[in-house]
């Protein structure tokens, strides 16, 4: 099962990847491995659903858009792209990264694009959630009257 | 007798050229790009992607450019566009209590846990016009505060372990979609929730406003309003398991409303919902409310005939796509009906003038 979660998660983290990023990434990685297409990057949309009251029963919120590609390397691996967006660069650069995850390089891809990308994506959050704090608001209570 | 007639093509042509030339306006003026519009009226986006029903910011900041910034025209632009799309699948539902909240207030609770955060909001502005925002365009540095990074309960819970507050009932159907089924009455729950999510916010605000001046008031409070991004998931049929496909910026808006008892149960506070995407929040409490009073059969209300209590009329009203079709499309040509209703009407008044003057007639 750790195999299969290590998988979601790099996935999950390619998908939310700002496009930009993931480019100058892979590119400053170099690697150009041979591959032919299983299937060539589709644009499409995935139905986003929510659930009455945040815990009920689900309900149709609206649509995102996704793309998706699947692509097999030279030395077998098969890999998959599912990314946020109308990217189809992006999601043949998840596709790769994700195949060669599961090949002799993974632990070279990790570190070149991968870390950053996770750490980068960390400190945006971090970013916005220490800007959301500065506006709790800290209430206090002023005491009146003359009883004590 | 009718002879078709054609022609217009170039009157059509010239015309749309002539609004390419309009949308640019003065050359002498910088042009605007799509990435400005997106990350500079970013309110006016969010709007589009939630009535044109597709989280896709680029889009709907291409959507507002093409549209010259009229909304209904961009939603349009958006409603067309998101029908040529093939779907890949739906997501699993969205954790809302797993929100990175950039916002989250209560009007019930002061103090509750995880707090009061105003977040960029325009309460508390005080509504006069910025002139430095015309001059140079510099932004104060943001404060920073201690990150809170671990996920926020939702306040609704608090009152849920008192049983304060009623349940809102689990289940995993599968919910209807009216983009892919007509709507059909009487519709359940989720098919309203989807509808008022992408639903006009004039005409959704305007129903929660009556609510709230007495036609079929059911005085709410806001137990909580939340913005911020979550994941979302999608099963990948050919992995075998779910990944998370990206995340969406939602708006969150949970209402505490009166009681509702029974000789079995206790008086209980009901609940309103609102979920809307991106920072909404005038949509998102407005369909809260208008999903409360939609409620009234469910828990035992009386229908007192108040607009937001009617389910048909709010639901086939609340399209704004649908209503302007129908609304502009009798600009159109309509050259036959109307020379059908001419000859009538002249048949009309020729009898009626015929029958005051029967004597006149008589004497020809």
């Amino acid at each position: 099962m750790t195999a299969e979660n290590n998988r979601r998660a790099w996935m999950s983290l390619l998908a939310k990847a700002p496009a930009d990023r993931l480019n100058v990434l892979w590119q400053a990685h170099g690697a150009t491995p041979a591959f032919h297409w299983l299937r060539a990057p589709e644009i499409g949309a995935s139905m986003v659903r929510g659930r009455l009251g945040g815990t009920g029963a689900p309900f149709n919120l609206g649509e995102m858009t996704l793309t998706r590609c699947a692509l097999q390397l030279e030395s077998g691996e098969l890999g998959h792209g599912y990314v946020q967006g109308r990217d189809k660069a992006k999601a043949r650069i998840a596709a790769l990264v994700d195949a060669l995850m599961q090949g002799p390089e993974a632990e070279v891809v990790a570190a070149a694009i991968l870390t950053p990308l996770e750490l980068e994506m960390a400190e945006a959050k971090t970013d916005r959630a220490e800007k959301a704090a500065a506006t709790k608001v800290d209430f206090f209570t002023m005491v009146r009257g003359e009883d004590s | 007798m009718y002879v078709a007639v054609k022609g217009g093509e170039r009157a059509i042509d010239n015309a749309h050229a002539w609004l390419a030339e309009e949308r640019r306006g003065d050359l002498n003026v910088a042009e605007l790009s799509v990435s400005q519009i997106r990350e500079q009226l970013s309110l006016a986006v969010n709007r589009v992607m939630a009535e044109g029903s597709l989280y896709d910011p680029d889009l709907a900041a291409l959507a507002i450019k093409q549209a010259r910034g009229d909304m209904i025209e961009a939603i349009f632009l958006i409603r067309a566009y998101r029908t040529t799309l093939p779907r890949f699948g739906a997501s699993t539902p969205v954790e809302t209590e797993a929100m990175a909240c950039d916002r989250r207030i209560s009007a019930t609770f002061k103090d509750a846990p995880g707090g009061q955060v105003l977040g960029p909001t325009f309460d508390y502005t005080h509504r006069l016009l910025d002139f430095a925002l015309a001059a140079d365009g510099e932004v104060p540095s943001t404060a920073k505060g201690e990150a809170r990074l671990e996920s926020t309960p939702h306040i609704t819970d608090f009152l849920n372990k008192e049983g304060l507050i009623q349940a809102e009932a689990t289940s995993e159907d599968v919910p209807g979609d009216l983009t892919r089924e007509p709507l059909e009455l009487p519709a359940n729950r989720p098919l309203r929730l989807q509808a008022l999510t992408r639903g006009d916010e004039g005409f959704v605000l305007s129903m929660a406003y009556s609510t709230q001046r007495g036609y079929a008031r059911n005085h709410a409070f806001v137990g909580e309003l939340r913005i911020g991004k979550v994941p979302v998931e999608m099963d990948i049929p050919e992995l075998g398991f779910a990944i998370e496909i990206g995340e969406v910026e939602l708006t969150e808006c949970e209402t505490v409303n009166q009681f509702q008892g029974s000789k079995t149960e206790p008086p209980q506070f009901t609940r309103g919902y609102g979920l809307v995407f991106g920072q909404s929040e005038r949509k998102s409490i407005s369909m809260a409310l208008v999903d409360r009073a939609l409620r009234w059969e469910e828990l035992g209300e009386d229908n007192l005939g108040a607009p937001a209590q009617d389910e048909e009329f709010v639901l086939y009203h609340s399209d704004n796509i649908q209503a302007t079709g129908f609304l502009e499309h009798i600009k159109l040509p309509h050259y036959v009906d109307f020379q059908s209703e001419l000859e009538l009407i002249r048949k009309l008044r020729r009898e009626a003038l015929e029958n005051a003057n029967p004597i006149q007639e008589a004497a020809e």
